[in-house]
């Protein structure tokens, strides 16, 4: 079992890993895989929560409703299977600021925080207009061969670059 | 195709949520859960991602076209348009440059304890999530509906064969993938 030990897999390893459950997917739940919708129907119960069921009548979460489905489930399974990953991998500890973050902008948690948070809010706005994110489109899409995901995780990774350049090469 | 399987409501959230343990697990295993791997692939100086990302969309499409194939699956494409994959696309990577993590790989990040993933960038993906579910009866007729091209696969815009886009899209990310492991 020394490999389940491993803090780190060969990359190639792992996307063969993912694409076999991209297969699994299709095969047992007729579904590709996708984690973007999840976050949006966890939008959904959190507004319910703050403002009642009347939010139910927005156009958007009657397309999603904030149900318990699948793809909700798969992202729990993500968690799940990433905490025991690191446990076994002996790669777990909490931590507020990413080394690389540390380095180049300082180790307060603060700055990291908006920084994070910031990203999150263009990542939810992103990831519903473009319909999926990394998974639904940078994966499952592209596999299918899906024009709208090839078009989609194109962009993803060119605004994706020049942001991370701007921060990294040119703002410090 | 497995109807029976799929119709079991209960069933099935068993096997997404088993399905994303090992989804998860590997996330966590090929490093895609950490904020530094993803920025440095975004900086050009760490291709783990895209390593990951072809080889899985390489094993992936060989393995779903051959069930369509066989009549053991069906594709699912998403429909899309210039207004939803290009400007939703252009700024999901203004999130992703600054988040450092992605949807998926951040509930992994949340997972191996990444504070910043949790408290952070799930906070404000949930807050634009909700802005955009406010403001998508706006947008609905408008932006996201320029240039549709609805559920279509690139194979069906050639009206070609799947199999003569996926042999040669192999090849070249198998190309590509060869060449990233011997010049970086």
């Amino acid at each position: 079992m020394e490999w389940l030990m491993a803090e780190r897999w060969s990359p190639y390893a792992v996307g063969i890993g993912i694409g076999i459950l991209g297969w699994a997917a299709f095969f047992l739940s007729d579904k590709p895989i996708g984690v973007s919708t999840a976050f949006a129907r966890t939008a959904g119960m959190v507004e319910r929560f703050f403002l009642g069921p009347r939010v139910l009548e927005k156009r958007y979460y009657k397309l999603f409703p904030p149900v318990i489905d699948w793809e909700w489930m798969l992202v729990v399974g993500i968690i799940v299977g990433s905490l025991l990953s690191a446990l076994w991998g002996n790669t777990f500890h909490l931590q507020w600021v990413p080394d690389r973050w540390s380095e180049a902008i300082g180790p307060s948690p603060f700055p990291r925080w908006i920084g994070a948070a910031i990203g999150g809010i263009f990542i939810g706005i992103g990831s519903r207009w473009a319909g999926g994110c990394t998974s639904g489109h940078g994966i499952s899409g592209t596999l299918q061969l899906a024009v709208s995901s090839w078009l989609a995780v194109i962009c993803f990774f060119i605004s994706g670059i020049a942001t991370a350049m701007v921060i990294y090469r040119i703002f410090p | 195709m497995l109807h029976h399987v799929h119709a079991r409501h209960r069933l099935q959230l068993l096997i997404g949520f088993i399905i994303g343990i090992g989804f998860g697990f590997l996330l966590q295993k090929g490093g895609l859960t950490r904020y530094d791997i993803i920025i440095g692939q975004l900086l050009l100086e760490d291709f783990t991602v895209v390593k990951i990302m072809v080889t899985a969309i390489i094993v992936g499409k060989l393995g779903v076209y051959s069930m369509k194939q066989i009549g053991l699956a069906e594709l699912h494409p998403k429909p899309g348009s210039f207004g939803t994959s290009v400007i939703g696309g252009l700024i999901f990577g203004i999130g992703f440059g600054l988040l450092g993590y992605c949807p998926g790989t951040i509930a992994g990040a949340v997972g191996q304890g990444s504070l910043d993933a949790l408290f952070g960038g799930v906070v404000g993906i949930i807050i634009g999530m909700t802005f955009f579910a406010a403001v998508y009866p706006r947008l609905e007729q408008s932006v996201l509906s320029i240039g549709d091209f609805g559920e279509r696969t690139i194979p069906q815009m050639l009206k070609v064969n799947p199999w003569f886009v996926i042999i040669p899209a192999v090849a070249v990310l198998s190309i590509v993938l060869f060449m990233l492991e011997t010049y970086r």
